[in-house]
C-alpha cells in the first residue's frame, strides 16, 4: 500500500513557484530604494517614500522570498527523508494561503504608514496574530510529518528545519507583545511595544539577530545539508560535525543580539557578552560552511558544469564571508568605527544575497524540474547567465558598501586640531553617491538574473505537468 | 545563593552538556548510524523524473 501513496508536491510547488515570483518583487522595491537615494526626487508620494519602502523591501525579501523558499524546500526534504507524505495537507494548504495573505497585506500596509517601528518585525498586531496562526500550523505540519515517519532517524536537514520554525516561534511571540490601541480599529490598527526603554531595544535586538540567525542561517543550513548532497550526488562530509554543527549553533546565536547595542545604555556587561558569543559564533558557522564544502570533496570536476552546484558552493563561501565579517564588526572597537554606516548594509546583503539568496535560488532550481515531471530546467545556459550575473551583482554591491562605509565611518569620527568635527554629516553624503551607484548597479545585475530565472521556470513549467512523486519506502526495504 | 549564581551555574550546565554532545557524537558506538543516516538523502531517490504513473509518455518523449 505504501508504494501507492504519493508525496504532497502540490504545496511545495505553490511556495517553490512563489519564490521566484517574490523574490523579484522584493528585490525590485530594492533596487527602487537604492536609486531613491541617488536621486531623491523620485520620492513622488509619501506611500512611495524611502522610509515606507525600505521596511517593504526588507519584509518581501526575507519573508516572501526567504520564507517561501523555506517553506518549499522544508516540505519537500521532510517528506522525502521521512519517507511519508505530508501531516494534515489541507492545514499546509492554510500555510500557502495564509503566508501570502500576510505578504499581500505587507504590501498593502507598510507603504500606507502601518507601522510598529520594530526593525524586521514592523507589521501590525492584526497581521502579527495571522502569522502566530499560520506558524503555528506550518509546525503542526512539519513536525506531524515527523512523526509519522517510517524510518528512525531524523536526518540533520530536519533538525535545522525544526529549529528554525521552534525558535521563530518564540521570537516572533515575545518581540510582537504589544498593547494595540482599540479605538484605532482593526483596519487601521495601532499598537506600542510592551516593553519600554533599553529592555525594548534589547529584545527588539534578541529577536533581530536570532531572526538572522534562525531564520536566515538555520533553516537555509537545512536547505544546505539536503540539497547540497542531492545535487552533488554524495552524502555530506561528516555527519558527526553536522550534529555538533546544530548544536553549537543553538547554544550560541541566542546571546549575540546585544552587538546591535553597542556603545548604547544597553549594560557595559551586557554587550561585552554580545560582543564574546558573537566571536564564538566564527566557529560553528565555519564548521558548517566547511562541513557543506567539503561535501564535494574528490568530485570537484562536479562544479565545472553544473550551475545549480556553483550556486550552492559560491553562497557558501558567501556565508563563510559574512560569517568571518560579522564576528569581527561585533567587538567593540571595529563596531565603533562600522555602525550605522553602509558596512552593516553591506554586510547583511553579503549574507543575503550571496549565501541566503544563492542557496535558495540553487535549491529552487533542483526542486523545479522535479515538481513538473521534467528531467531538467528548460535551459543550462540561462543558469550559467544567472550564476555570473548573480555573482558580479553581490560583488558590485558589497565591495562598493565596504569602500562607502569604511569612508562614513572615518569622515564621521575626523576631528580638527581644536576638537571640532573636519566634516559636516551630509559631506560624507556627497562623497557616498558614486558608491551608492555601484550599489544600485549591482543590484539591478541581480534582479536582472531573478528575471532569467523567471523565464527558465515558466518555459520549464509550460511542457511539464504536475507530478506527485511516489513515496518510496525506507532503503533498508528495497 | 543569589539569581546570578544561578546564572553562572546554568552557563556552566549549558557548557558541559554541549561537551557532552560533543563527546557523544564523536564516540565510535554512534559511527554506524551516522553513516547510514548521511545516506538518508541519497537513497531516497530516482535518477530525476521519479517513474510516476501521472507523466505521460508523451511527456516524458519531450523531456528526454
Amino acid at each position: 500500500m505504501q508504494s501507492q501513496a504519493t508525496y504532497n508536491y502540490k504545496v511545495v510547488r505553490q511556495f517553490a513557484v512563489m519564490t521566484v515570483i517574490w523574490g523579484i518583487v522584493g528585490m525590485l522595491v530594492g533596487v527602487i530604494i537604492a536609486a531613491q537615494l541617488i536621486w531623491p526626487e523620485l520620492n513622488v508620494v509619501e506611500w512611495l517614500s524611502y522610509g515606507r519602502l525600505r521596511p517593504l523591501h526588507t519584509n518581501a525579501v526575507i519573508f516572501a522570498f526567504g520564507g517561501c523558499a523555506l517553506f518549499a524546500t522544508s516540505y519537500f526534504a521532510v517528506q522525502r527523508t521521512s519517507h511519508a507524505p505530508l501531516f494534515a495537507p489541507a492545514l499546509a494548504a492554510f500555510t500557502f494561503w495564509g503566508w501570502q495573505l500576510i505578504i499581500v497585506l505587507a504590501a498593502l500596509s507598510l507603504p500606507l504608514g502601518f507601522t510598529s517601528g520594530k526593525e524586521y518585525a514592523e507589521l501590525e498586531w492584526p497581521i502579527d496574530i495571522l502569522i502566530t496562526l499560520v506558524w503555528v500550523s506550518y509546525a503542526v505540519v512539519f513536525f506531524g510529518t515527523i512523526v509519522k515517519r517510517t524510518v528512525s532517524h531524523i536526518y540533520v536537514a530536519n533538525w535545522f528545519f525544526g529549529g528554525f520554525i521552534l525558535t521563530v516561534a518564540v521570537l516572533h511571540l515575545v518581540n510582537s507583545a504589544a498593547v494595540p490601541v482599540l479605538s484605532a480599529g482593526i483596519l487601521t490598527p495601532k499598537s506600542y511595544s510592551a516593553y519600554a526603554g533599553v529592555q525594548d531595544a534589547m529584545v527588539q535586538w534578541w529577536y533581530g539577530h536570532n531572526a538572522v540567525g534562525f531564520f536566515l542561517t538555520a533553516g537555509f543550513l537545512g536547505m544546505m545539508y539536503y540539497f547540497v548532497p542531492k545535487q552533488a550526488g554524495r552524502p555530506v562530509y561528516s555527519y558527526r560535525l553536522s550534529v555538533v554543527h546544530f548544536w553549537a549553533l543553538i547554544f550560541t546565536y541566542m546571546w549575540a543580539g546585544p552587538h546591535h547595542l553597542h556603545y548604547t545604555a544597553l549594560p557595559d556587561w551586557t554587550q561585552s557578552v554580545g560582543m564574546i558569543f558573537s566571536l564564538i559564533l566564527l566557529a560553528p558557522s565555519w564548521g558548517g560552511m566547511i562541513n557543506g564544502i567539503m561535501t564535494l570533496s574528490g568530485a570537484w570536476h562536479k562544479l565545472r558544469d553544473d550551475p545549480i552546484l556553483k550556486f550552492m558552493i559560491t553562497s557558501l563561501s558567501f556565508y563563510g564571508m559574512s560569517t568571518f565579517e560579522g564576528p569581527m564588526m561585533s567587538i567593540k572597537t571595529v563596531n565603533a568605527l562600522s555602525h550605522y554606516t553602509d558596512w552593516t548594509v553591506g554586510h547583511v546583503h553579503s549574507g543575503a544575497l550571496g549565501w541566503v539568496a544563492m542557496i535558495s535560488i540553487g535549491s529552487i532550481y533542483y526542486l523545479l524540474p522535479r515538481l513538473f515531471g521534467k528531467a531538467e530546467m528548460h535551459s543550462k545556459k540561462l543558469i550559467e547567465a544567472h550564476f555570473w550575473i548573480a555573482t558580479i551583482g553581490v560583488v558590485l554591491y558589497i565591495a562598493s558598501m565596504w569602500i562607502a562605509g569604511v569612508m562614513q565611518g572615518l569622515m564621521w569620527r575626523a576631528t580638527n586640531p581644536d576638537g571640532t568635527l573636519t566634516y559636516s554629516f551630509v559631506e560624507s553624503v556627497k562623497a557616498t553617491y558614486p558608491f551608492w551607484t555601484i550599489r544600485l548597479l549591482g543590484g539591478l545585475l541581480f534582479l536582472t538574473g531573478m528575471v532569467i530565472m523567471a523565464y527558465n521556470m515558466f518555459l520549464t513549467m509550460a511542457g511539464g505537468k504536475a507530478v506527485n512523486a511516489p513515496v518510496l519506502a525506507p532503503a533498508a526495504a528495497h | 545563593m543569589d539569581i546570578n549564581d544561578l546564572r553562572s551555574l546554568f552557563t556552566v550546565l549549558a557548557f558541559i552538556a554541549f561537551m557532552g554532545i560533543v563527546w557523544w557524537a564523536y564516540s565510535d558506538r554512534r559511527k554506524k548510524t551516522y553513516d547510514e543516516a548521511a545516506m538518508m538523502p541519497l537513497d531516497d531517490d530516482s535518477p530525476f523524473v521519479p517513474p510516476a504513473p501521472r507523466v505521460t509518455e508523451n511527456q516524458e518523449r519531450k523531456s528526454s
